[in-house]
């Protein structure tokens, strides 16, 4: 999950790191009462989990009160487009107000899970405010990389090269990148985050670090631990068949403009489903991993997502049974069938624990269905009923 | 031969009183696999289908000399499990459980390195030695003893391939599911090693999925060090950017973890990529004849 940089600067400060004053209001009505607490001036701060939110102008600079207004009002509801966000674009539900700070320069940090070594990273830079992909390519002596043990975090000397690194003419306290380093590590170690990002770290005329912008995810699997991110999500934000089947411990994710709703056991397996739909040229209507532990109960429910799903012309249940047993899924697509009405071609192919049990199942209740014996013939099958051909 | 598990391997599983793990072991057990204890901390002295439970691993290893265990330990517990295992001095562990945080597991891995123990998964089907051994959730009855070699970082794709090479009467040296965690034990590079020294192994079957830089790297260690045909899927060539498909590790983020770079450096490196997964055991078929 992805926090908005509202979230992650509150964890931030919380840890100790300086940031800046900064209230969220998600309706320009606020802006009088939020700006009582700051003083500008402001700057006004689109809140969507995209990047490029300066150049799409959704970031904008506020001598005064009318122009905070203003920017509030004109940011508030637009629909964000950068290259991070596809054709849909997002919509901007909140808006961080937050207090501008004189800034001398500008550093780079994070820390994240690095899938090549299974260890933490952290990743300094002393160009603030750029694309560190870009920077990595063009300058990487500009960057310096410094693999931590999770258990220990980033110690005392491993700061002080940091901060040799960043500050060579000690144009600013140790002290105070020891401090931020610091507050980051716990930040991201005790939030189960798989990257804490800070870019740009503004060095203020008077020496100190200050976050004034905050990237930050959190790893899903951590969440039986955390409670409070509950508070994270904004039910505005969330697709509602996503929000359903999440409730549901179904995998599901919506991609637009495809027909074919798919049922699968396995991430992969329902990654390769769809590519082999669209090498019929078909378009699947989503990714839905039905996962290892589902009840006949979940299997229901992801067959009542699919079938509200307008969008969707024809439905293709693949599972090749391993942990996840043939019988269990059409115990729950039968089941399904009983309270859902389906009014689309529905394929249905399965193969491994159980199979001949599901099997029978299948083929003793009458169900009207198509079977197929392979991904390739299911495939094509779905792609075909899609297209109305059967 | 072949490689990490065969008929003499002697199993524990951690979690054996749990539904799952009570299942799967029976059809581990039923496959032909040495199933010796069961561990779960709280539940020692009880029996399930006969196979005696202990509170720890250390116990369990002692009294059958046991060098594997496969974990079926909730996500919560699973780290640990992985941490007890390592210290008790397992010689390979096979971490079926998904779901476990990532912090959890950078822990666990590090502790496994430490101890000098192999560690596979976690989020993964496990490894089978076709005809031999069966430690995981893989359907036994697709296995044949047989040439090919299979890494993958799914599970139900794994499936797939063995199902076809098992039809094509190719069959399966060993098959290793090494999980679709960002964070992991065994990788793609660890198994061709193994697979590479492996005279049973004549070719491989490599399936990888969107997210991380792992089948680039593989890439090009396949092109420096690994002289048998290699054929390869790779899943999410249709995943939109941006969207966590599923496992953990599959992600487009930015510019880095899409199919295309990983498609194009397995080409690069003479690996033959299919389009569908369906095709893979036509296409290690077709390579395996080049070669004879």
């Amino acid at each position: 999950m992805e926090l908005h940089e509202y979230q992650a600067k509150n964890l931030f400060a919380k840890a100790g790191m300086r940031t800046q004053k900064g209230v969220v209001i998600d309706d320009a009505a606020q802006c009088d009462s939020a700006l009582a607490e700051l003083s500008l001036p402001i700057v006004v701060k689109a809140q969507v989990h995209a990047g490029g939110r300066g150049k799409a102008g959704a970031i904008k600079f506020s001598q005064t009160a009318d122009e905070v207004r203003t920017h509030a009002t004109n940011i508030l509801g637009m629909t964000l487009k950068t290259k991070q966000t596809g054709n849909a674009g997002l919509t901007v539900h909140r808006v961080l107000l937050a207090q501008a700070c004189d800034i001398a320069s500008e550093l780079y940090v994070s820390v994240l899970t690095d899938r090549e070594t299974g260890q933490p990273v952290l990743i300094a830079s002393r160009g603030g405010g750029m694309d560190i992909e870009e920077t990595a390519a063009s300058d990487p002596d500009a960057i310096l990389k410094l693999q931590l043990d999770p258990g220990v975090g980033i110690p005392d000397d491993e700061s002080r090269r940091v901060h040799a690194f960043w500050c060579p003419d000690n144009a600013f306290p140790e002290q105070e990148t020891l401090t931020l380093l610091s507050a980051l590590y716990r930040t991201y170690f005790d939030n189960d985050a798989s990257m804490v990002e800070i870019n740009p770290v503004a060095v203020t005329p008077e020496g100190e670090l200050v976050a004034i912008d905050a990237k930050m995810s959190v790893d899903d699997n951590a969440r039986f631990r955390h409670p409070e991110w509950d508070a994270f999500e904004l039910d505005e934000e969330q697709d509602a068949r996503e929000r359903e089947a999440a409730q549901y411990g179904l995998s599901y994710i919506k991609v637009g403009e495809g027909s074919i709703g798919c049922m699968v056991n396995g991430a992969g397996l329902a990654m390769a489903t769809m590519d082999v739909i669209t090498l019929f040229d078909a378009r699947p209507a989503n990714f839905l991993d039905v996962g290892g532990g589902a009840t006949a109960e979940n299997v229901t429910a992801a067959f009542r997502i699919l079938a509200g799903d307008p969008d969707v012309k024809a439905i293709l249940v693949n599972i090749f049974g391993g942990i996840m047993r043939c019988d269990v899924i059409a115990e729950g697509v039968l089941a399904a069938l009983r309270s859902v009405e389906l009014d689309v071609p529905l394929i249905v192919r399965l193969e491994g624990t159980n199979v001949e049990e599901g099997r029978r199942m299948i083929a003793e209740s009458g169900l009207k269905c198509q079977t197929a014996s392979d991904l390739t013939e299911a495939a094509r099958l779905a792609a075909e009923a899609s297209r109305g051909g059967c | 031969m072949s490689i990490l598990v065969d008929a003499n391997t002697k199993l524990i599983c951690q979690g054996l009183t749990g539904s799952a793990g009570s299942f799967h072991a029976r059809q581990c057990a039923e496959y032909g696999t040495q199933l010796v204890a069961g561990v779960t901390p709280g539940k020692g002295g009880q029996e399930v289908d006969g196979v005696p439970v202990y509170d720890s691993v250390a116990e369990a290893r002692e009294k059958h000399q046991a060098n594997a265990t496969m974990i079926f330990v909730p996500a919560p517990f699973a780290g640990a499990a992985v941490e007890e295992a390592a210290e008790a001095g397992v010689e390979l562990i096979v971490c079926i459980t998904e779901g476990i945080p990532q912090r959890d597991m950078m822990l666990a891995r590090k502790k496994a390195l430490e101890c000098g123990t192999t560690l596979i998964g976690p989020n993964c089907p496990g490894v089978i030695t076709s005809g031999e051994c069966k430690i995981g959730i893989m359907p036994g009855y697709i296995h044949q003893k047989g040439r090919v070699g299979v890494v993958s970082r799914s599970g139900t794709l794994t499936y797939e391939a063995v199902w076809q090479t098992t039809q094509l009467d190719l069959g399966q040296s060993t098959c290793v599911g090494i999980g679709g965690d960002p964070v992991h034990g065994l990788g793609f590079i660890d198994v061709l090693e193994l697979f590479q020294q492996d005279e049973q192994t004549e070719g491989c079957i490599l399936i990888g999925e969107i997210g991380g830089s792992e089948e680039e790297r593989t890439a090009q260690w396949i092109q420096d060090n690994f002289d048998k045909p290699v054929a390869a899927f790779i899943a999410g060539r249709t995943a939109p950017p941006g969207r966590r498909m599923g496992h953990a590790g599959a992600i487009v983020s930015g510019s880095s973890g899409g199919a295309e770079s990983k498609v194009a450096a397995l080409e690069a490196a003479g690996v033959k990529v299919c389009s569908s997964p369906a095709d893979l055991g036509n296409t290690i078929k077709g390579l395996l004849s080049e070669r004879a």
